[in-house]
């Protein structure tokens, strides 16, 4: 397994994700600073392949795009939650960070070995596989390009 | 299947037969509107990564509202840099004649069942004409101007009924600070709201779009309101193509998130404590707030009913003492109605000081942004802390009714016993 679960709550918002304090400093201020009021050593701790699981409306909040792109600049594999903020869900695509719904996270620990499959749509943990939704093809290759900007220029280029 | 009118909308834009609430599906996006903040300064550099110019420069509208007038150094420059890109890409360009959620509908661009995209977080104001719009950030519509395409998840429907009607000096905006307060400002959960109900259907479509635009507050994707006549005599007044608008509804049992109803008849005037549209409350409820700064401005509250509304209250009138009053009409087509009608002349009488068709305040922009520890009414869409000037300063939101009737009075006050006192000038 590539990473460790790192479990939250209902309803982390964006001022959690990206401290409103350390917007003015640019992503790296942002991402060193990311759910620290939630859990401290978060962002010194979190290695890229971990995967953030949470409860419902994660992200909620404002529409801040640093939200999404501070866990993706900490190397965070991706999101699993039991639902999204509307636009946190779409800043995140359009970012590349992958963010997945489960519809039961019951039995999920914190700090598990983890290994997030976004093309098999499932969140594999010892002895145990959480199904998430598929994405539509579309959103996955958009993720697979790492985000909406990348996306377009693979589909610009291939145009010629 | 019985389907929403979101869902109709959408599905038409994805080509598909129907969509479901959900699922993610990609849409041909029929116009999209941007503005000289979020506009060109943004997205060019991403176009130029791109290495592509526009999809169809007929379906791009560009409006400058933010940084007019231009009287800052870095406002001239950015209006400027607006001015060039227009050239440049040729797209249609509203330049100086006022907010972009007003001059958009009077261009006669929007029409029912369009799917639009707009560089502004007030984008739900085109679904007051049956148009499924809705805020995106730069990079997003860096791509849609580059393709004509976004992906969207098809939206749940919230509906929000308000039975009966309205009483006199109650507005659409004390409906929505109401739902504000009562739903929350997550309430529509970025799915669609729809507004319906005899108090909605007797609207006009100014106060329609006040609806519409605080979707956003809401936290709405889209504020929606079914189209009709009343719909379709402002298409033909403005000269827009009206189309075909009368299948867009949402189907009895069709499938809903939600369906809240409320009685428009037991609705007071509102007025949203500091520092959000969440803290709503009847004003008759809210004691003794004195106020030194009235505005009238916004995309939500000073379009041409809003200031016949208001001015209707401040003929004859003084203001309260210490009570500085600013009126920033939301379009220069709303501003030379109030001219020819009188309207405008009643805010001069009163003392107030008239600025330019452009955000200004509303956005924290130009000389009379707010100052340290300034009490202000205003009439427009939000008052996070620091928005509108000073991060000291306390911003009170109500219609502009309330607004008027606040300034004559000197504290938030109830605009209904000064309709038909009919004090003359
Ligand atoms: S007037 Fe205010 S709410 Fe309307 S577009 Fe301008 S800044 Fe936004």
């Amino acid at each position: 397994m590539s990473g460790r679960v790192f479990l939250f709550g209902n309803d982390v918002d964006t001022d959690q994700l990206a401290p409103g304090e350390y917007m003015k400093g640019g992503i790296e201020a942002i991402a060193a600073h990311c759910l620290e009021g939630i859990r401290p050593d978060f962002a010194k701790t979190v290695k890229p392949g971990d995967v953030v699981v949470a409860g419902t409306n994660f992200g909620m909040g404002s529409s801040r795009e640093q939200a999404a792109e501070a866990l993706k600049r900490l190397g965070v594999a991706g999101v699993v939650a039991r639902s999204f903020a509307g636009i946190f869900y779409r800043n995140a695509i359009n970012l590349g960070l992958p963010v997945m719904i489960a519809n039961d996270l019951a039995g999920v620990e914190d700090g598990a070995a983890a290994d997030l499959d976004i093309a098999a749509g499932e969140l594999r943990l010892p002895g145990k596989t959480v199904p998430l939704e598929p994405l539509p093809d579309n959103l996955k290759a958009m993720l697979a390009d790492g985000g909406l900007v990348p996306h377009l220029k693979k589909r610009f280029a291939a145009q010629g | 299947m019985a389907s929403t009118l979101a869902q109709k909308i959408i599905a038409r834009a994805a080509g598909r037969e129907i969509v479901t609430p959900g699922e993610v599906v990609t849409v041909n996006v029929d116009l999209a509107m941007i503005h000289d903040s979020g506009g060109p300064r943004r997205v060019e550099p991403i176009l130029q990564d791109l290495g592509v110019g526009l999809w169809d420069a007929d379906k791009v509208v560009l409006i400058s509202d933010h940084f007019v007038p231009g009287d800052t150094d870095e406002g001239a420059r950015i209006l400027e840099l607006t001015r060039q890109w227009a050239q440049k890409r040729k797209v249609a360009f509203h330049d100086g004649l006022g907010i972009c959620h007003v001059v958009l509908p009077e261009s006669g661009r929007l029409k029912p069942g369009m799917l639009v995209v707009g560089g502004d977080s007030h984008s739900p104001t085109g679904g007051a004409f049956g148009a499924y719009m809705f805020g995106i950030g730069a990079t997003e519509m860096a791509g849609v101007l580059a393709t004509g395409e976004i992906w969207l998840k098809v939206p749940e429907t919230i509906l929000v009924e308000w039975r009966n009607r309205l009483q006199p000096g109650v507005l659409a905006k004390d409906i929505m600070l109401a739902l504000c307060g009562r739903l929350g400002m997550d309430g529509g959960q970025y799915q669609a709201v729809q507004y319906a109900g005899e108090a909605i259907t007797a609207l006009s479509m100014q106060e329609r779009m006040t609806l519409s635009n605080m979707a956003a507050e809401l936290g709405g994707q889209a504020g929606l309101i079914e189209p009709d006549e009343t719909t379709a005599a402002f298409l033909r007044s403005v000269g827009g193509d009206v189309g075909s608008w009368q299948g867009l509804k949402t189907d009895p049992g069709a499938a809903l998130l939600a369906h809240h109803v409320f009685d428009a008849a037991t609705l007071e005037p509102q007025a949203a404590a500091p520092h959000s549209p969440a803290n709503a409350a009847p004003v008759t409820e809210i004691s003794e707030t004195l106020i030194e700064v009235a505005y009238i401005g916004a995309c939500t509250g000073a379009k041409y009913e809003d200031l016949r509304g208001a001015a209707a209250i401040l003929k004859g009138r003084k203001l309260a003492p210490g009570v500085a009053l600013s009126v920033a009409p939301a379009s220069r087509m709303d501003q030379d109605r109030a001219e020819a009608e009188g309207i405008m002349a009643v805010f001069e009488a009163a003392g107030a000081k008239i600025l330019p068709n452009a955000c200004g305040i509303c956005a924290g922009y130009g000389t009379e942004r707010l100052g340290e520890d300034v009490v202000a009414i205003s009439s427009t869409a939000r008052n996070f802390k620091g928005r509108m000037g000073a991060a000291s300063s306390k911003v009170w939101l109500g219609s502009p009714l309330t607004v008027a009737a606040s300034a004559i009075v000197g504290r938030i006050s109830d605009p209904r016993p000064f309709l038909d006192e009919g004090a003359e000038a």
